[in-house]
């Protein structure tokens, strides 16, 4: 099957008054038609960026996508004009945000919210949108979608809000479906609700998506494919069986070993005096990386070749690449 | 969440007009009180002809500085005209002086400072710049010189009040603007495919609302002082057109010990009107945002 989102040595910085920042550099994957890719990676290192280059959204300036291409469907973004990008946002490549609160304008009702986006890219009466931002409603299981249509954000609970996100993303059916955080703002109940939705609807019409967070468990349960990214750069990439099976790169064992086991703090299942591991240290500036790897400060397995020359992604095992020395 | 229950599958009965009206009066006691204030000047304004008692601009020697009496309720000015039917007269001049210039002075400015917080750069920076200089002009002079530049009848009065009031709109518009533009809903629009035009129309400018509401609501009344001054200086709306500025302007020095009802009551009908009009854009604004709602 042929890729439906093909991003290939993407590179987007900021100009800033202290410099370059490299927020992410020569990242490449891509994606099957109703498949998911999670990336993965703590605050600062460059998933946000990615997502946001991907949509095109990044402010300009400061910002700028400097290389790279972004192929939808074999369009590539990245040499469309604004308007050819705005027939494409929405229609083929829709985002979904980490804020479920704040992302609906509090003045509309959701209904119109989401006739507003069908309207935008079919050439359909306000009846039949209407229709349709209900019809979606129902897709995203919010009961009585008639009446809830009607209503405003500010009567919606947090994750009937990010259910609307989500009809309002999928309303044009897009094929990528890019969803920032989706669940980070939501209670761990709902958060499994959100994604079954997601992934559902991705089986249905087909989606590609291109999920962004922070939490492994997430990822265990919902991704087929991991990039982890870290200072801006993917530093591992791998089904995700064999990346939660065998962690190459040292940042992703650490990510790994930061996650709390229920009762380990209480000593019901592993030694009583164990500690919840911490990668020490935090993500480096991206204005100032250091010359080798980018995690080596923080690495325990750093040698003076970390120090001095970066590595590149490498393959370590059939379909599993990482970008580390000493892996 | 339960859509299995019995109470989730009743629909709400359509209220009727009445029930509408209840509800506002129990929401809102006092922006209906503020609308019906409103209303009643509106209506004097538009039948001043049948509402006055006496003709506002025969004179009458007899009658020069009376009490107020059964004649004249509210009393006669200098040249015995009475005070009453003037003062329901100047409703239509001083009413259409007060919102056609908000209105207008309101819209412009709105429009402006939606443009000047979402497109930033150089626009901004030079309407800014202009528009601190027109606010650096005190209110009063920048209206007489534009009224004496264009003559003085309603509709110049009207655009020579209006215009000092764009940049003070438009600059809270602006400020408003340029924190609502990094909402996540705007982005969340953008990543729709909506123009930018289209995102400042639909999601931004609705959400200005409420403080231009409260602002034009306080600027009426300052505009109707406005107009009074600009006629007491001979360039407001011509004599013998009855403005409540103009009369109050005219008497407030020399009648004020001698015949008060000639200060008092169109300053009172003054007052009236900013405080209706402050009463109701306050309900406005909460009726206006559904977050106020139930």
């Amino acid at each position: 099957m042929a890729p439906v989102l093909e991003v290939s040595g993407l590179s987007t910085v900021f100009h800033t008054r202290r410099g370059l920042v490299r927020a992410v550099q020569d990242v490449s994957f891509t994606v099957n038609a109703g498949e998911t890719l999670a990336i993965v990676g703590e605050s600062g290192c460059g998933k946000t960026i990615t997502a946001l280059s991907l949509m095109r959204l990044v402010p300009i300036p400061p910002g700028e996508i400097t290389a790279g291409s972004v192929k939808v469907d074999g369009t590539d973004l990245l040499k469309l004009s604004d308007a050819e990008m705005r027939q494409m946002r929405g229609s083929k490549i829709a985002m979904i945000f980490q804020e479920p609160m704040t992302a609906l304008n509090p003045l509309l009702t959701i209904g119109n919210q989401i006739e507003e986006m069908v309207l935008l890219h079919d050439k359909c009466s306000r009846e039949v949108a209407r229709k349709r931002a209900v019809e979606m409603l129902h897709h995203v299981r919010i009961p009585e979608p008639e009446r809830r249509s009607r209503e405003y954000p500010h009567q919606l609970s947090g994750g009937m809000r990010q259910r609307a996100m989500i009809a309002m993303a999928l309303a044009c059916r897009p094929k990528v479906l890019v969803a920032d955080e989706p669940t980070t703002a939501l209670d761990v109940t709902i958060q499994a609700q959100i994604l079954d939705l997601i992934g559902d609807l991705q089986r249905e019409f087909g989606t590609a998506v291109v999920l962004i967070t922070h939490d492994l468990g997430v990822v265990a349960e919902t991704a087929k494919r991991v990039v982890v990214m870290y200072a801006g750069r993917k530093v591992e990439e791998a089904p995700v069986e064999e990346i939660f099976g065998r962690p190459y790169h040292p940042y992703m064992q650490g990510l790994m070993n930061s996650i709390p086991r229920v009762g380990s703090a209480r000593g019901l299942d592993v030694a009583p005096d164990e500690r919840l591991q911490e990668i020490s240290g935090i993500v480096p500036a991206l204005n100032a990386l250091p010359p080798g790897c980018s995690f080596e400060p923080r690495c325990s397995r750093a040698d003076a070749r970390c120090k001095t020359e970066r590595p590149e992604l490498a393959t370590k095992a059939p379909d599993h690449i990482a970008a580390c020395w000493n892996a | 969440m339960s859509s299995t229950t019995a109470a989730a599958q009743e629909r709400p009965i359509e209220p009727s007009f009445l029930n509408n009206v209840g509800y506002l009066c129990r929401r809102y006691p006092l922006g209906v009180a503020g609308s019906i204030i409103m209303v009643a000047f509106v209506l004097c304004a538009i039948f001043a002809n049948y509402v006055a008692p006496l003709d506002p601009f025969s004179t009458n020697a007899k009658a020069s500085l009376a009490k107020p009496s059964d004649t004249h309720l509210l009393g006669a000015d200098m040249m015995g005209r009475d005070v009453l039917s003037r003062i329901i007269h100047g409703a239509r001049i001083s009413l259409a002086v007060a919102m056609g210039a908000t209105i207008l002075g309101s819209g412009i400015g709105a429009a402006v400072g939606l443009a000047c917080g979402y497109l930033g750069g150089w626009f901004d920076l030079l309407v800014q710049r202009v528009s601190e200089v027109m606010q650096s002009l005190p209110l009063l002079v920048m209206a007489l010189v534009i009224t004496a530049s264009l003559g003085p009848s309603l509709r110049n009065t009207i655009i020579a009040i209006a215009i000092p009031l764009i940049p003070t709109v438009a600059r809270v518009i602006r400020s408003n603007v340029l924190s609502l533009r990094e909402m996540p809903f705007v982005e969340a629009a953008k990543a729709t495919g909506m123009s930018e035009f289209r995102i400042a129309v639909v999601h931004v400018l609705p959400n200005t609302l409420a403080p231009l509401i409260v602002l034009a609501t306080a600027q009426l009344g300052s505009t109707i002082l406005t107009e009074a001054s600009l006629s007491f200086l001979g360039l407001g709306v011509p004599e013998p057109y009855p403005s409540w500025g103009r009369m109050l302007s005219e008497s407030a020095a020399e009648y004020v010990r001698t015949a008060p009802w000639l200060v008092i009551f169109p300053g009172l009908a003054i007052s009236l009107v900013v405080f209706g009009s402050n009463l109701m854009g306050d309900a406005l604004r909460d009726a206006l945002d559904p977050r106020q709602r139930d």
